[in-house]
């Protein structure tokens, strides 16, 4: 199996500019006029969740956007997804 | 290197994929039937999808020397309409008999509507009476947790073998639910909505190597035809061992396609 070195090799600099794109995204977003919305809302949170969980973070930002009802809905009244619940799951 | 593509919708892909495709070691490829990008206007609209996904694309596959196997059913963004959706399950049996049929998919829900899982049972119970496999869609992005959730509950409601079925496009949050229950799971490598290759091989780490597989999902979307031999790649960058990448890539397909009375095991090399 790799080490850390060996994963660091493979997948730093690949993470280093995702992280740059989140960043630059935010304040892309600040430097714009409007209003975000829910989807924002869910990322904020979704990256508070990665920051806060030791392990199996993946997992935990999914969670964090995903909706947590149990039920089956009545109907749809769209057919796409957005990427985040409609209210935030805490 | 060769491999099964599990899960390709070639109708949406050209000819030059297929091509592609067999330079890169495909041996064998499977299309369920699904949402085309647009709501179809009648059933019969379905009818000519289904002689497409049983008689032309099997022959332009054929022209490449990978055999084209196909599931059959309505996608559940279309069932929503669950009147409509049954004037197409009424389709469906005629072609249950063609040779390149494994079996019913891929079934599921899309926004977890008391219609979609209605439809979705209705398909469960025409696999059990025809004695067919089930292929399943799990709902995208914030939906898929709820849907994961849904689609066991209904299949274990309904007494199904779960090492017949295999529940596709798990992710981190739902790999361990499928697999836990018995289930086979299927990790699609379509990068903006599902999965990248890093996080497939980590789930792979994670999960384990039994009862899972990986997929392009290639379709009309952005996403591509050769994603499953390109993470083929990244596992041996992780330094898993050639026999590793054989087993998820080929074996393990193979093993849950062998219970499919049509699937022929593919000549390789």
């Amino acid at each position: 199996m790799p080490t850390k070195t060996d994963i660091l090799d493979l997948y730093f600099m690949d993470s280093r500019a995702k992280l740059l794109d989140i960043a630059s995204y935010l304040d892309r977003l600040d430097r714009h006029e409007g209003e975000t919305d829910f989807r924002q809302d869910g990322f904020l949170h979704a990256l508070q969740t990665m920051l806060h969980t030791k392990e199996n973070r993946a997992a935990a930002v999914l969670n964090a956007l995903s909706d947590h009802s149990s039920t089956p809905e009545d109907k749809a009244t769209i057919q796409v997804a957005f990427g985040a619940p409609q209210s935030i799951n805490k | 290197m060769h491999y099964i593509e599990p899960h390709a919708h070639m109708v949406s892909r050209t000819t030059a994929d297929y091509q592609q495709l067999a330079i890169a070691g495909c041996a064998a490829l499977c299309e369920p039937a699904f949402w085309a990008g647009y709501d179809r206007a009648s059933a019969q609209g379905f009818y000519d999808y289904y002689r497409q996904l049983t008689e032309y694309e099997p022959a332009r596959a054929a022209k490449f020397g990978i055999p084209h196997y196909c599931w059959l059913c309505i996608n559940p963004k279309e069932s929503e309409d669950a009147g409509f959706a049954r004037e197409v399950l009424q389709i469906i049996p005629e072609f249950l008999d063609k040779p390149n049929v494994l079996g019913i998919g891929e079934i599921g829900l899309n926004k977890n509507t008391k219609s979609e899982l209605a439809i979705f049972e209705e398909h469960v119970e025409m696999a059990k009476k025809y004695d067919l496999p089930i292929l399943i869609h799990t709902p995208h992005l914030e939906d898929k947790l709820k849907g994961t959730k849904l689609i066991i509950d209904s299949l274990k409601n309904a007494n199904v073998d779960p090492a017949r079925v295999v529940i596709d496009h798990v992710e981190e949050h739902t790999a361990g639910i499928v697999l836990d229950a018995g289930f086979w799971a299927g990790m699609t490598l379509y990068p903006e909505s599902k999965c990248t290759a890093a996080r497939a091989i980590d789930m792979l780490e994670t999960f384990g190597m039994e009862n899972i597989w990986m997929n392009s999902a290639c379709d009309w979307g952005i996403s591509d035809p050769l994603a499953v031999v390109k993470c083929a790649l990244e596992m041996r960058k992780r330094q898993h061992t050639f026999k590793t990448v054989q087993k998820v890539i080929f074996e393990n397909p193979a093993r849950f396609l062998k219970q499919c009375k049509n699937f022929k095991l593919p000549e390789t090399p």
